[in-house]
């Protein structure tokens, strides 16, 4: 072990050979051994100061720093807890119209609703809350159900056309397709289209503004302006959760459209649906 | 009359599985069962025009032939490999590669990810070191491989392994374990495969002319015996109906899951790194026509590596509903297996000392060079990051792909590029490989390839697990899941670029050993057909 390697000719080799090849015997680099000697003692005391070894019918050593990983996680989880008990508190309860009243309790409420809204809305609405087709943005002042802050809370909680909450908004829009005349229908797609300035065909679109009398303004008002009590969106402000062109449009009208959002309140408590509402409210929209 | 008896045994095979066929309850199976009855079929026909002729004397010699084969098929299965990897890689740049909607699903991450790194561990990989093995073990055993054909069975019967895993993943057969998808039917196969080939190599073993046995030799079969006892163990399984592809694992729950990463990071251990090593230990001290650097190492760190590695798994299930002392002793061991695996880096680095001019002249040594330095990195990287704390940034990130690929890009791939290199000249007895500038082009753009996927999972490994974990003042987490996947689409696409540099060089290695066998004038003698000494 003492023998340095050197690149002399005369090391010995252990006199075998291989298909031409010859093994020196040198011995093992002094670092290596040393090294490897240091992983085995490092080793042992780990094993000695963490779980380690299963010796007994009741479980295995516990360590001597009785460390353990889900303790280890509950005391970090517990850490922000308490440092947040009053504020969470308060959140669960609070009069949400009021928020901007308490500085703190908004700051909470908002940073929250951000962390609720990254890990449970944002893969339909987007980590930026700008929406999908489909998925209304969050950004902007067009709301379906409402944007003042009670209301984003109601919509949070219960959803929208979710079968598990019995208090669950719902609002129709048919398939008018088997419902309505071919020409009916070209017609009423016609007037659509125009309400918010899209090109069209002005005698056709005529002809439609009375189809949707009769068969949209029941929902979508006279004016097309929609009715929030029932989730009908305005046609006439050019933006749609549905897409705008015409083939989304018809598309809508035969097929009747039913999007659906679960209720929170089956997954989240009370403070984080505040928090949430809080988080919402405050991106722009907001009434 | 033994020919009949093959004959009948096909014969009995092909009724059967086209019975099979006819009742499958599933795609997968039925797909399977007609593969096997046309590989029946082609074996029947090449046995039964085989029966007229006059057998020749038995041969004495080395068997090359089968060798040959492999060393085609390794090189084709590389290059198949490689390019499924870089259209998944290109995939998660770019998810619209998926073409989901054309193609109904069948061209998705999902699905081919499988495809891949069975195709480049198991095909490629595989049918490298039985390549390399039956050709080592002769040459160093000085004997002929033992039983007559039942290398070719052994040979032919892994491809049809390869053929029958890779129709369940494209036709979602699998049982949903990482490098153990394939289902019941296959696993049953490889068992069969699997102990023949063990046969072969002990019996010739036992033939040798040699009084001992070489180390190369020592770590092919370690490799052999410890996947069979992996594979059995981890494939533990009971069928619904033997119709049908699917099966029920024995161990459920956190057993199931420490088994297989048992199964799993044994895979890496005995596969990727001993049978590999073994591959090492033959060609580098060959290429380099040096002595191997110490004996006495190679004992010591073969038995420790041997002894540590099985106890690693656990480093795969930190932190979840695996018990924390399973974990330590998982994370203990990996870390006390670092020098046992430097000690292989070190044998293969300084058996060049005093020939490390070589590398200025012989691009064939520079890649296994590069080659024995990336398994240094990557059996330090490892033993890194099975440490908790440092696994609780990188677990589930793309740190652990990029480990994986310095591995087995720069490792498995660079070692296995070498002894191609080094094999085919001498398997068609040609004087020297066609160019050696074209292997030069192979090793730069290997290496800039490695080194630019390595480097872009480092940056979005750690940048994911530091988002991951991100926290504000009031303990909110920071960042979505989504903000993390757009975050990292540079880095994917540089990763993509480094797979594309590594196809290309393995493509021209390609044309360089198909040039050599076609232009390169044989050599006076040619060694492949002189008998064993």
């Amino acid at each position: 072990m003492a023998r340095k390697p050197t690149e002399e000719k005369n090391i010995p080799t252990t006199g075998h050979e291989w298909d031409g090849i010859k093994e020196y015997d040198n011995p093992m680099p002094r670092w290596w051994v040393w090294v490897f000697y240091a992983t085995i003692i490092w080793g042992i005391g780990y094993t000695i100061a963490y779980p380690a070894w299963p010796i007994s019918k009741s479980g295995a050593t516990p360590g001597l720093l009785h460390w353990s990983t889900r303790g280890d996680v509950a005391a970090e989880i517990q850490k922000f807890t308490d440092m947040n008990a009053d504020l969470n508190a308060k959140l669960a309860s609070a009069d949400l119209t009021a928020l901007d009243d308490d500085a703190a309790l908004k700051n909470y409420a908002v940073q929250y609703g951000r962390a609720t809204f990254a890990t449970f809305c944002s893969q339909c609405h987007g980590s930026g809350a700008a929406g999908a087709k489909g998925y209304p943005n969050l950004l902007d002042n067009d709301w379906l159900w409402g944007g003042d802050i009670e209301t984003i809370r109601t919509t949070v909680t219960h959803g929208i056309r979710s079968a598990a909450d019995e208090e669950t908004r719902i609002g129709d829009m048919p398939a008018w397709g088997d419902m309505l005349e071919e020409e009916e229908l070209a017609n009423v797609i016609e007037y659509v289209v125009s309400l918010a300035g899209g090109e069209h065909d002005a005698a056709m679109a005529e002809a439609g503004k009375e189809v949707f009398a009769d068969n949209c303004a029941a929902c979508h008002g006279d004016d097309a302006t929609g009715d929030r009590d029932l989730g009908a969106p305005n046609l006439t402000d050019a933006i749609w959760l549905y897409g705008g062109d015409r083939d989304s449009i018809t598309e809508t009208i035969k097929g009747g459209r039913a999007g659906v959002m679960p209720n929170w309140n089956a997954k989240l408590s009370a403070s984080q649906i505040a928090a949430v509402t809080a988080y919402v409210h405050q991106l722009g929209g907001g009434e | 009359m033994w020919d009949y008896i093959k004959l009948l045994v096909l014969a009995v095979i092909m009724v059967a599985a086209g019975y099979v066929a006819n009742n499958a309850r599933d795609l997968a199976y039925m797909v399977s069962a007609i593969e096997v009855v046309l590989v029946a079929l082609v074996a029947f026909i090449v046995i039964m025009r085989g029966m007229g002729e006059v057998k020749a004397e038995p041969e004495t010699g080395y068997m090359d032939g089968i060798i040959r084969v492999g060393a085609i098929l390794t090189m084709f299965w590389g290059i198949v490999g490689f390019t499924v990897g870089v259209w998944i890689a290109f995939e998660l740049a770019f998810p619209e590669l998926n073409f989901s909607r054309a193609l109904d699903g069948y061209l998705n991450f999902g699905r081919i990810r499988p495809l891949h790194t069975s195709a480049v561990i198991f095909a490629f990989g595989g049918t490298g070191l039985l390549t390399t093995s039956f050709y080592v073990v002769q040459r160093t055993t000085g004997a002929r491989l033992f039983g007559g054909g039942l290398a070719h069975f052994v040979f032919w019967g892994y491809q049809l392994f390869i053929l029958l895993a890779a129709t369940g993943y494209v036709l979602g057969a699998t049982q949903s374990k990482e490098y153990a998808e394939p289902e019941w039917y296959v696993d049953l196969w490889l068992t069969i495969v699997w102990v023949a080939y063990l046969i072969v190599f002990m019996g010739t073993l036992m033939k040798r002319k040699e009084p001992h046995i070489y180390v190369a030799n020592w770590f092919y079969l370690s490799f052999i015996v410890t996947i069979a006892m992996l594979h059995i163990v981890n494939n533990l399984a009971l069928p619904v109906s033997i119709f049908g592809a699917k099966s029920v694992q024995l161990f459920s729950g956190v057993q199931d899951a420490m088994t297989q990463w048992w199964y799993g990071h044994n895979a890496v251990g005995f596969f990727l790194t001993a049978g590999f090593l073994g591959m090492m230990y033959y060609f580098v001290p060959k290429q380099a026509e040096r002595p191997v650097f110490s004996y006495k190492l190679s004992i010591i760190h073969f038995w420790a590596l041997i002894f540590l590695y099985i106890w690693a798994g656990p480093h795969h299930l930190h932190y979840t509903a695996l018990p924390d002392w399973a974990s330590t002793l998982g994370m203990v061991m990996s870390v006390i297996l670092w020098m046992p695996s430097w000690g292989g880096m070190i044998n293969g680095l300084m058996t060049l000392s005093g020939a490390w001019d070589k590398l200025r002249t012989d691009p064939v040594i520079r890649m296994m060079v590069v080659s024995v330095g990336f398994y240094g990195m990557s059996t330090f990287e490892g033993p890194m990051m099975s440490i908790r704390a440092v696994n609780s940034l990188s677990h589930y990130t793309d740190w652990t792909i990029g480990h994986v690929h310095s591995g087995a890009l720069g490792w498995n791939g660079m070692i296995t590029f070498g002894a191609l290199y080094f094999l085919v000249p001498r398997l068609w007895g040609r004087k020297e490989l066609y160019s050696l500038k074209l292997v030069s082009w192979h090793f730069w753009l290997a290496t800039i390839g490695i080194v630019l996927y390595a480097a872009s999972m480092w940056v979005t490994g750690i940048m994911e697990g530091l988002m991951w974990r991100e926290v504000d003042a009031q303990g909110f987490l920071v960042n979505s899941f989504a903000d993390t996947v757009a975050a990292k689409h540079p880095m994917l696409v540089v990763r993509g670029i480094g797979g594309l540099l590594y196809l290309t060089g393995a493509s021209i290695m390609a044309y360089n050993l198909w040039m050599t066998v076609k232009r390169v004038p044989a050599k006076a003698d040619t060694p492949a057909t002189v008998a064993a000494e």
